[in-house]
């Protein structure tokens, strides 16, 4: 028993450090407990049994590669998840927003986009939305092209239009999409702000200073160290006084560099950045 | 490896859907202030479900409860809960949580508590599995009765919901079976915690 799962974490190791020298993704840093699921995922997508199996597909095939990094990132999440927050951000955020004459935001680890659009609502709500540019980026190519279409499935809609109203949303949520007969398609108007672009926080460094970042629930798969080296990446890519959302499971409390900032709101993990 | 709790269990899991308040309660109110094991349990819920799980528990128990925030030390002596729409992973020695695709419609699911908890803990883990009306939990069951650890399954005759005790009781030899309101009382045996010193 013992063995067998030295083996299995060689193999784990080996498999790791091949993709990361083959194709230059480096998931060594993630959390053993998720990582592992997602890795025993991939297996049976890929219909392999063994994790050296796996390897020998991955460090061949681009396109197995591909659907490894959209099963080992996949983050699955609907539009205007957990409202409050996005009560906060109208309340004590859109404040703060309007004082700058133009708006760098970035929603890093963005996956299908639900969050962007979500957000892209929002801030046209409240005339903010021509004065900002949106960088919604991800790891995944895959999740990407999904998060550009604003396509979304039309049964989804009731839920998202609750969590629209309990956002404090007002107008009619119908009116930000249309639909045929299985799917919503968001209005264009919305995604014209946004650039949609592959970043990886792993091993990309800081591309511009914000106004306001979303990373929510993303380093929720990252070890501490990682966590801290994401951390410091997104202090430095905040302007003073920019405002940085977690997940609202995540905490900058055991973050090192928590002293840079001071909570606007610590129970919804928002954050402004003071030096 | 020697436990650093009573009776070499460092660690107790639990999973419930359909039913679990009651049975979840019930066994709470019967683990002594001294529980000297930290608790980590999935009660299915609904993704936007606002009622407060931890203070509907934590009226029931002396320990403390709360739901689990991600990178959360585990500690001895505490409840944590997996909160809506996350599933609850374990590491070794703290909680993670999780955004991946539901697991047989679940999340968070008793599966992924198990099977995570069963790798870290090995045979430092006690797993309950309570009345269900899917078979999430039955996976979790077997993974971790074949690291080791301690398994216990409510006899389903007693069950509201008998589906998941019988579905892990059809895949695993398991170790005690019992009525709920043996469940508390073996737990405290088995981890030796002191009633009343």
């Amino acid at each position: 028993m013992q063995e067998r799962q030295e083996l299995e974490e060689l193999e784990l190791d080996l498999l790791l450090t091949g993709v990361a020298q083959r194709w230059g993704y480096d998931f060594r840093n993630y959390t053993e407990a998720s990582l592992r699921r997602r890795v025993q995922r991939a297996m049976q997508l890929e219909g392999v049994r063994t994790i050296s199996a796996l390897q020998e597909r991955l460090l061949r095939d681009p396109q197995s590669f591909q659907r490894f990094v959209s099963t080992l990132t996949i983050k699955v999440t609907g539009m205007f998840r957990d409202a409050e927050v996005y009560r906060a951000l109208r309340k004590q955020v859109v404040p703060a927003l309007r004082t700058w004459p133009f708006l760098r935001i970035w929603v890093a680890g963005c996956a299908t986009g639900e969050e962007v659009y979500s957000l892209a609502i929002l801030l046209r709500e409240e005339g903010l939305l021509e004065r900002s540019r949106i960088y919604a980026t991800d790891l995944s190519e895959d999740v990407l092209r999904q998060a550009r279409r604003g396509i979304y499935p039309l049964a989804a809609m009731r839920e998202y239009t609750r969590a629209y109203q309990l956002a404090g949303g007002e107008a009619d949520f119908s009116s930000y999409y249309r639909a045929d007969d299985r799917n919503a398609i968001l209005r264009p108007e919305l995604s014209g702000n946004i650039i949609f672009s592959q970043h990886n926080l792993v091993s990309d460094g800081s591309f511009n200073e914000f106004h306001l970042i979303l990373c929510r629930n993303v380093m929720i798969y990252f070890d501490a160290e990682l966590r801290q080296r994401v951390y410091e990446l997104l202090h430095d890519s905040l302007v003073k006084f920019g405002i940085l959302v977690l997940g609202i499971r995540e905490s900058l409390r055991f973050a090192p560099n928590a002293d840079q900032f001071e909570p606007l709101s610590e129970p919804l993990r928002i954050y402004r950045r003071v030096r | 490896m020697s436990g650093g709790a009573g009776g070499g269990f460092d660690l107790v899991v639990m999973g419930a859907s359909l039913g679990g308040l009651d049975a979840l309660g019930e066994i709470f109110s019967g683990l002594p202030a001294s529980f000297p094991a930290a608790v980590a349990v999935v009660q299915h819920r609904r993704a936007d479900s606002s009622a407060s799980l931890a203070a509907l528990f934590a009226a029931r128990t002396p320990l403390p409860v709360h739901e689990a925030e991600d990178r959360e030390p585990i500690l001895p002596g505490t409840v944590y809960l997996a909160p809506p729409n996350y599933h609850l992973l374990v590491e070794r020695g703290e909680l993670s949580l999780s955004l991946d695709p539901p697991v047989l419609h679940a999340r968070p699911s008793i599966d992924v508590l198990f099977e995570s908890a069963a790798d870290a803990y090995e045979r430092r883990l006690v797993a309950v599995l309570l009345t269900g009306a899917s078979r999430d939990g039955a996976a979790g069951i077997a993974a971790v009765a074949a690291r080791g650890g301690l398994t216990v399954v409510q006899d389903p005759d007693g069950a509201l919901s008998p589906v998941a005790p019988r579905a892990a009781l059809e895949r695993t030899t398991v170790r005690h079976v019992l009525p709920v309101p043996a469940i508390a009382p073996l737990l405290t045996d088995l981890l030796g915690a002191a009633v009343s010193r």
